[in-house]
């Protein structure tokens, strides 16, 4: 089980949280003017990256607030958790415990 | 026979206590401290199981948790019967009984060891490769044959009694394992002001040590044991916990300890919890897990009375018996020397010392000479004799290239003792992602870095002897402290390894040319032998988890802990490679075997899941109600009547609800109070509706759809003042709801002062619906009209009931004119039994889910999830009418455009009308447009509800049908079991299409 870095509360185990999808993904301020194909890969395309991954998660027996994390989906360690409106950390250390 | 091999003083049990136990019903004795192994041997039994596959004779191999012979069955009573128990790890109690496993009909006389003259027909793989044509016959006759052949233990058939119990710790620093390693960084860590855990697997302390005659000899320093044993116990920092298997290694340096608390008791109190499941976050963990010896691969290795040479040394100065009165020991390492000399002296006959390296010049080897014992170096073992028990063993010189040369040689014997030196315990260390090295010198993998916060201490390292295991473990132990934050004097320096730790390369020991006469095991609990491993490398196996599959070594309940790693050395040795480029299998948790019933923990039967009630449960249990999950929701769904049957309680609630009153607990339904300055703003972007013109005091049917245009919930919204909405959820879809809207509150319109609480459990429902509920009603409220005029359908206002505040709702998922009461939970109950009072004069019935859902079938009100399924649009649902068309955007706007959203032929909810009219369709049901259709064909739709209608007299169905609309009038076919149904398509709404009723 791992231990998740809330921004506002701290570790915490991975019980306390849930999965988001992926992050940074803007829903378009006029949706009028997206074309089909637009709409369509802002409604299902997604990155399915080996290494480290954007991803929302939110504190939901906790807090309740959604934050970000970056994730090595090749290690399952996350390298830091960074709060709503933040741009990921430029450069994330070496997957460590 | 009793205790006939029992030496006449020494080891570590108590002799003045002894213990009766039955094995296979014989009735036996043994000492206090011995394991159900220990005291077999004692009593001369090697003999304690069979084989697998070929159902051979086996006997005791190991003396710990490595053990793939001896299987055994304890039972208790009928209900506690636990199988494949390690009689090596099973404690002694007065009146244990314990059973062989995998013999009919009994251990001497087997019937399945036929499969031992079957052997060349069922070699590696022969499942895939025998049991192939014809192809049905697996079902019926192949896999039912193979699994009663093989097999070990038997389940119990009655549940568990016992209890389980969990538990969540934290500590600075775990050590896991207490030999000398781990003890020492135990008190090292402790005496650095650590909090510590250390576990241990056996009931003592002591790990190796207890094997010792003299442990203060092993170690130099003759108290040191006790008295490291003797703080620890006492530290007030340090818990220790004893008969405690660490089973895995999770991210985060997050351990699974299994810590067993009435296994070795003879009466234990039914009360007490059988096993407790630890999971312990540790900021350090040290691993000192020690090594488990590995055994040699010869043909003939299996017979009862051949063992690891470890274990021999450990049944004797540990518990004070001798496995063999003439012992020959083969060995490939000087560590194994030892226990021919502790047999020796001892008094055992050590017959010969078979030593496969070329020369053996260590201390150990020449205390060995010095005491007259046989030592032929250079020499291989082609063969054993004896069925129930070793007779003899077959021994050949090697050449100087290490071929076997001259004639054989006969040694009688009746025990063999074999050690190809030890294999570093790196489970948990690998299980935790760390990388391990090939050691050339000790003929083993080692543990590298770890990518956790955690170090190996000890022979789990390659520092194999107890002494400089004790350091390493003291440095371990001071350097773990000083990496949780502690402050820490001087570290000592760590041990160095020892190439004279060393032993011969794993693998087969070498063979004269030609097929052997008999088997030589590698795998001994799912018999696997060298000849099935070099089969699969040269039928081209080359990786070696295809291997381990394809012949199945390492995957019994033993996990391989004895033949990994010679099963590698031979596969690597046929593949011309060395063992690092073949590399290892993955170590996956457990480490040993754990109950379910230790996972299970608490979480059975009433706590298996949590319940929700509603403030009017306890008076719907009064009435004999029948509930249905709803979720985690117990929900009434009728209230029988006289011992009546479902049908005719619906039957008689509906024409309630029809003609009088009805009363329904709706408290489960979810609510959100949806609060804030931008409220309206919030509610206009996230239902498809138009909230600006809703005025306070009026309700709307509200739909809520995912960005992607499909039906996510929908319910009740009324405005209660311009800047508060009281929303109503499904009563499934209450959480997702909120998280949906908080995540778009958070992430998405981060600039809308909007507020969101969630208050399902705050309010009781009561629902009050049909044409007399208004007259039930008038004397209870105070504050509110009533009247259609003040309040008409879809309209909420404040006032009191029963002296208490409430929000009163007029509306109808029922058709009738209808009140939903909402009031504090906490006077739910009372208002509940007053209104139902009240109801009596006017024949007032409560009703549950069940009529609630005909109630609103007739009225072609949907269900979200039973007549939705992820992929309906409003549309499709007959709801276009709840779009607010000239919003600029709301979720799911943009998708209903995409041209697949606005296809004439996509699937639309209408009414279906079977031409037989006592015929309930089955929901879910396909709807086909031919009456001739046989499978395949496609459907055109499905029934998503269905039921029989009291009201109008037949059964009614909602479907959703491919251009539905377009098919009013037509006929369409159901299949069902004795054909075709013809079915009418109608318009969904049964009764009252107007609107009349509801508008009363």
């Amino acid at each position: 089980m791992l231990l998740i870095n809330c921004p506002y509360c701290g570790e915490r185990p991975e019980l306390e949280f849930v999965h988001g999808g992926q992050a940074h993904i803007a829903r378009p301020g006029n949706p009028a003017e997206c074309s089909d194909q637009q709409w369509a890969e802002y409604l299902y395309r997604r990155d399915n990256i080996k290494g480290v991954h954007a991803e929302r998660w939110r504190h939901v027996h906790g807090c309740g607030r959604f934050f970000n994390a970056l994730r090595d989906t090749t290690s399952d360690q996350f390298l830091a958790t960074y709060k709503v409106g933040e741009q990921p950390p430029a450069q994330p250390r070496k997957a460590t415990a | 026979m009793s205790h006939a091999l029992r030496t006449a003083s020494g080891g570590r049990i108590n002799r003045s206590r002894t213990v009766r136990f039955t094995f296979d019903g014989r009735e036996l004795s043994g000492f206090e401290g011995d394991t159900l192994a220990s005291a077999l041997l004692a009593n001369g039994v090697h003999l304690v199981g069979r084989s697998f596959k070929y159902h051979r004779p086996r006997g005791v191999l190991s003396a710990g948790p490595e053990e793939p012979n001896a299987l055994v069955q304890i039972r208790r009573d009928a209900a506690r019967v636990t199988p494949n128990l390690r009689a090596t790890e099973v404690e002694l109690y007065e009146g244990l009984a314990a059973q062989s496993q995998n013999r009919w009909p009994s251990l001497q006389l087997d019937v399945g060891a036929v499969n031992s003259l079957l052997s060349p027909f069922i070699p590696a793989g022969f499942y895939y490769k025998t049991f192939m044509w014809p192809r049905r016959a697996w079902q019926w006759l192949y896999e039912p044959r193979i699994r009663a052949a093989a097999g070990l233990g038997r389940a119990p058939a009655q549940p568990d009694p016992d209890s389980y119990c969990n538990r969540f710790a934290h500590c600075d620093v775990l050590v896991v394992g207490a030999g000398p390693a781990g003890l020492a960084a135990a008190h090292a860590a402790a005496e650095s002001g650590a909090r510590v855990i250390l576990c241990e697997e056996q009931p003592q302390l002591g790990g190796s040590l207890l094997s010792e005659q003299e442990p203060g000899e092993a170690l130099g320093e003759g108290e040191w044991l006790a008295r490291t044993i003797q703080g620890l116990m006492t530290h007030p920092r340090v818990t220790v916990l004893t008969r405690t298997t660490a089973f895995g290694y999770f991210p985060h340096n997050l351990l699974g300890l299994e810590q067993r608390l009435t296994e070795h008791l003879a009466q234990p109190d039914p009360r007490q919890p059988r096993e407790r499941q630890w999971q312990v976050r540790a900021r350090q963990v040290v691993l000192a897990t020690g090594a488990i010896e590995r055994p040699l691969v010869f043909p003939g290795n299996d017979r009862p009375g051949i063992m690891l040479a470890g274990a021999a040394r450990s049944y004797l100065n540990r518990y004070g018996v001798l496995a063999g009165r003439r012992a020959v020991l083969v060995t490939a390492s000087d560590e194994a020397y030892r226990s021919a000399l502790d047999l020796h002296r001892a008094g055992a006959t050590v017959a010969a010392i078979i030593d496969v390296r070329p020369q053996a010049s260590g201390e150990l080897a020449e205390a060995a000479r010095r005491a007259g014992l046989p030592v032929h170096t250079a020499t291989t073992v082609i063969g054993t004799s004896g069925r129930l028990r070793v007779k003899s063993i077959r021994i050949q010189k090697l050449d100087a290239q290490g071929r076997p040369e001259a004639a054989a040689e006969r040694i009688v014997c009746d025990l063999v003792l074999m050690s190809g030196g030890h294999t570093p315990s790196v489970h948990l260390f690998s299980q935790s992602r760390g990388t391990l090295h090939w050691n050339e010198a000790l003929q083993a993998f080692l543990p590298g870095q770890s990518p956790e916060k955690a170090r190996c201490a000890g022979a789990c390292r390659g520092i194999f002897s107890a002494d400089a295991a004790r350091r390493d473990g003291q440095s371990a132990g001071a350097l773990a402290a000083r990496d949780a934050g502690l402050a820490v004097g001087t570290v000592i320096s760590a041990p160095r390894l020892l190439e004279t730790d060393g032993a011969a390369a794993p693998g087969q020991l070498p063979q004269p040319a030609g097929r052997p006469a008999a088997k030589a095991f590698v795998d001994w609990q799912n018999d696997v032998t060298s000849r099935d491993l070099s089969l699969a490398a040269r039928e081209g196996f080359r990786s070696i988890e295809h291997v381990k599959r394809y012949t199945t070594t390492g995957m019994a309940t033993d996990q391989g802990k004895t033949s990994n790693l010679n099963a590698l050395g031979i596969v690597a040795r046929q593949m011309g490679k060395a063992i690092p480029e073949v590399g290892l299998t993955t170590f996956r948790m457990p480490y040993t075997p754990v109950t379910f019933g230790s996972f299970a923990g608490y979480s059975r039967g009433e706590l298996f899941d949590p319940v929700r009630t509603t403030p009017i449960h306890d008076w719907a249990v009064r009435k004999a109600a029948v509930f249905e999950d709803v979720g985690l929701w117990k929900r009434a769904r009728y209230f029988p009547r006289n011992g009546e049957s479902m049908h005719a309680a619906v039957t008689r609630e509906c024409r309630a609800v029809r003609s009088g009153c009805g009363l329904f607990d709706a408290s489960t339904l979810g609510k959100i109070e949806v609060v804030g300055k931008d409220a309206v703003t919030f509610m206009n972007r996230l239902y498809t509706n138009g909230w600006t013109s809703l005025a306070v005091g009026r309700c709307r049917y509200g739909i809520l759809l995912r960005d992607d245009g499909f039906i996510y919930d929908d319910g009740i919204v009324a405005r209660i003042a311009e800047d508060r909405f009281h929303v109503t959820t499904t009563t499934g879809g209450a959480a997702r709801v909120l998280a949906m809207m908080e995540d778009y509150l958070q992430t998405e319109w981060r600039d809308l002062g909007v507020w969101l609480t969630s208050t399902t459990e705050q309010w009781a429902v009561i629902a009050v619906q049909g044409p007399s509920a208004r007259h039930v009603l008038e004397g209870l409220v105070q504050d509110a009209d009533l009247s259609a005029a003040a309040l008409p359908h879809m309209s909420v206002a404040p006032g009191r009931i029963c002296g208490v505040p409430m929000r009163l709702f007029r509306v109808s998922f029922t058709g009738e004119l209808g009140f939903e009461i909402n009031v504090p939970a906490d006077f739910g109950s009372a208002v509940w039994e007053a209104v139902y009072e009240a109801g009596q004069p006017h024949g007032i019935a409560p009703y549950g889910t069940e009529a609630m859902h005909v109630l609103r079938a007739e009225k072609g009100y949907i269900i979200v999830g039973q007549d939705t399924d992820g992929t309906v649009t409003p549309d499709d649902a007959g709801l276009a009418w709840a779009i607010g068309t000239r919003k600029p955007d709301f979720l799911g706007k943009r998708a209903l455009e995409r041209p697949a959203m606005r296809s004439p032929d996509r699937k639309q909810l209408v009414g279906l009308l079977s031409a037989e009219p006592h015929v309930v369709l089955e929901e879910g049901a396909q709807i086909l447009p031919d009456a001739r259709a046989t499978p395949p064909t496609r459907p055109i739709g499905h029934v998503t509800s269905s039921y029989y209608s009291a009201t109008l007299g037949r059964s009614i169905a909602l479907a959703l049908v491919r251009a539905g609309r377009k098919r009013m009038g037509q006929t369409l076919y159901v299949p069902a079991a004795n054909g075709n149904l013809p079915v009418q398509v109608v318009s969904p709404v049964f009764y009252d299409p107007k609107g009349s009723r509801q508008n009363a």
